[in-house]
């Protein structure tokens, strides 16, 4: 079961401002039936610009429910420029948090919120002109590319809690990778964590790969203890390497081979690969 | 707030007289079945009527039973010895919409690099036998087709399956975890060569499951160890629980029939009640050829854990196919398979009853559940106040 917060029950108990307002100068809807969620966003503005009025109708589990009142509770008394400030993080502060599956659903809220000044200003939101990446959820590049600056992901897994891309067939899974890696490179790859999911590789991408991490991270490693390694071949998954120095007479050469370089091989490159000993 | 427990396709409550039955064999008589000594001795002779407990209740003889940890390791043995036994054989047949204990393993086995052939299912949850008989070849090592589904409760036509696979030369093998202990189960007139058995779907424990194995069939031990169960499942034996799984079966033995009688007319009149008052409510699975504890069923336009979460303040315990309740994002496999549509598969909730449930728990769920579905929908903006709502007003 779900662990929510008191505040998520209490709004997906008895939430607020649900229905639509009447006449409303700003429209945004996302999500879909076939989705598993959705939410309609309506709101009116008073002769200063501020919005006076925001109902909101969700079809979804409790965290979408509570999210979308929170939302419409946040975004009364404040100008389009304010509202326009408030991210997925606000509503999940609101909340007193979500579970991570969840996040997705605060990040419908902030997208409905996005398409409801959009559609009162009349203007198309970038997503609507993004290249679609998740077929299954209909999911843009420009919102994947969002919501990992928003909430700093940096894995594909985050991805799918946030935005629900690649949630489905799996077959995006690349391309979201990629996407990953672009928004990455871009901020300070340095200051982030290690990405730790591998994208898919081809055959000469992979040995390039098995060969660098061989050298820089395991090599330098088995040098400390006077022991060295060699890449003799690579054949399909299997890596076939000679250990040298202080290694090759090691009685422990098989547990560091497989605890030490093939699951290095298999974190940095592929999960999939074998690491064998041959004789040179 | 009472509890009104509906849930028990997922898991039942432990009987009291299987309690009562197993306490002792934890402090008291605690030996080791396959002690020299009357110390151990008088436990083999309990674990040796639990076992001969369990086959009564399938026609079975007690040597066909092998006692597991649960039903996964009971369908993980079954197939992995139908592969190991016939390792010349490389192709695994069964369903879109096996219990994941079957469908994961069967997917591996992909992976692995035989050849798997998972059998589409109608929009009622129903196979096509003529698919069946195209599909099982010469290279068929084991079919593997449950019993019944554990979320819509629809019935396979098991006999049939297995003699298909027996005139090919193939194993088969049933996960019937929901359907023993809830259905005539009798191997002696059968052809089915395997049969998965769950102690907690039938009022036993968790944590004790039996493989049938019928005589004579070729068999690899999945957990090598010592020589108990015959050699066929190494591991000192869970005797509390063994003998808390041969009281369930006994128990469920006597009562079979007025069970099936009294749960299918508590179900029927839970099912019949709620098509009757809420609009836009569908029955996922076949009606006649389903277990007699269980209903799926699909609210149009809401969502299943938002419906779960309501029912479950009410002290109501169901379970949902939606995707939210499962933690992945995608609805049930099994209603994905069916081809229910998407208006439906996210608003589905299943109940699933059990001889402890009561008329007066039925009434309560009756009268609790339309109010939900109805404030639900009236948050849900695809649910419009349509003809079928004002139909149901007036």
């Amino acid at each position: 079961m779900w662990v929510y917060t008191d505040k998520v029950r209490d709004l997906f108990n008895n939430p607020k401002n649900v229905g639509e307002v009447d006449d409303a100068d700003g429209v945004g809807e996302v999500g879909s039936l076939s989705c598993g969620d959705a939410l309609k966003l309506t709101f009116k503005l008073d002769e200063t610009g501020r919005i006076s009025d925001a109902k909101f109708q969700t079809f979804g589990c409790a965290s979408a429910i509570a999210s979308s009142s929170a939302l419409t509770e946040m975004i009364i008394g404040k100008t389009l420029e304010e509202a326009e400030k408030i991210t997925n993080q606000d509503i999940v502060e609101f909340l007193g948090g979500l579970p991570d599956k969840k996040m997705h659903c605060s990040v419908m809220g902030q997208e409905a919120l996005q398409a409801a000044i959009a559609n009162y200003r009349g203007e198309r939101l970038p997503k609507e002109d993004s290249e679609i990446v998740c077929e299954c959820f209909g999911v843009t590049q420009s919102e994947i590319v969002d919501a990992i600056n928003h909430n700093n992901l940096t894995t594909l897994e985050q991805v799918t809690d946030y935005t629900k891309a690649g949630g489905g067939c799996g077959t995006c899974h690349e391309r979201i990778e990629e996407i990953l890696q672009e928004v990455l490179g871009q901020v300070g790859a340095e200051h982030r964590p290690k990405e730790p999911a591998k994208p898919r590789l081809s055959n000469i991408q992979k040995m390039k790969l098995i060969e660098e991490t061989l050298e820089r991270e395991i090599q330098p490693n088995l040098e400390k203890d006077g022991g060295s390694i060699e890449l003799v071949d690579i054949i399909g998954e299997r890596v076939l390497v000679s250990l040298k120095g202080a290694c090759a007479t090691c009685a422990a050469s098989d547990i560091t081979l497989k605890h030490y370089v093939e699951s290095k091989l298999r974190e940095l490159v592929a999960d999939t690969l074998v690491v064998e000993e041959v004789a040179q | 707030m009472k509890t009104i427990y509906v849930d028990n396709n997922a898991t039942t409550r432990v009987a009291p007289e299987v309690v009562e039955e197993m306490s002792p064999y934890f402090s008291e008589f605690y030996g080791n079945p396959s002690s020299m000594h009357f110390f151990g001795g008088q436990v083999q002779l309990k674990v040796e009527e639990a076992r001969e407990r369990v086959a009564a209740l399938i026609g079975a003889r007690p040597e066909e039973i092998i006692f597991t940890s649960c039903g996964t390791e009971s369908d993980n043995t079954a197939i992995m010895s139908a592969l190991h036994s016939n390792p010349e054989k490389r192709h695994v047949v069964s369903t879109r919409v096996e219990h994941p204990a079957v469908k994961n393993l069967v997917a591996q086995l992909k992976r692995e690099g035989y050849r798997v052939t998972e059998l589409p299912v109608d929009s009622k949850g129903l196979v096509s036998m003529d698919e069946v008989a195209r599909t099982i070849t010469d290279d068929t090592a084991i079919v593997s087709v449950m019993w019944a589904n554990n979320e819509t409760g629809v019935l396979f036509p098991v006999e049939d399956i297995a003699g298909l696979a027996k005139s090919r030369g193939a194993l088969f093998h049933t996960d019937a975890v929901q359907a023993v202990g809830k259905l005539p189960v009798n191997m002696a007139e059968s052809q089915i060569d395997m049969v998965s058995i769950s102690g907690h779907k039938l009022h036993a424990p968790k944590g004790i499951g039996a493989l049938y194995l019928r005589r004579g069939t070729r068999f690899s031990p999945y957990i090598i160890g010592g020589h108990q169960e015959e050699g066929r499942r190494g591991g000192t034996e869970n005797v509390p629980y063994i003998i808390g799984l041969g009281k369930a079966c006994e128990i469920a033995a006597r009562s079979l029939d007025d069970e099936y009688l009294k749960v299918r007319s508590l179900r029927d009149k839970l099912e019949n009640g709620l098509l009757e008052m809420i609009p836009n409510s569908i029955i996922n699975g076949d009606r006649e050829q389903r277990l007699p504890n269980t209903v799926s069923i699909s609210f149009e336009y809401v969502e299943g854990e938002s419906i779960l979460l309501k029912l479950s303040d009410k002290g109501i315990c169901a379970s949902s196919g939606s995707a939210c309740t499962s933690g992945s994002l995608e609805p049930s496999h099994v209603l994905r398979a069916m081809g229910v549509p998407f208006t439906a598969a996210h608003g589905s909730i299943r109940f699933s009853l059990s001889v402890y449930n009561t008329e007066e728990e039925i009434d309560y769920i009756l009268e609790v559940t339309p109010p939900i579905i109805e404030e639900l929908r009236s948050i849900s903006p695809f649910w419009k106040g349509s003809v079928a709502r004002s139909c149901s007003a007036s």
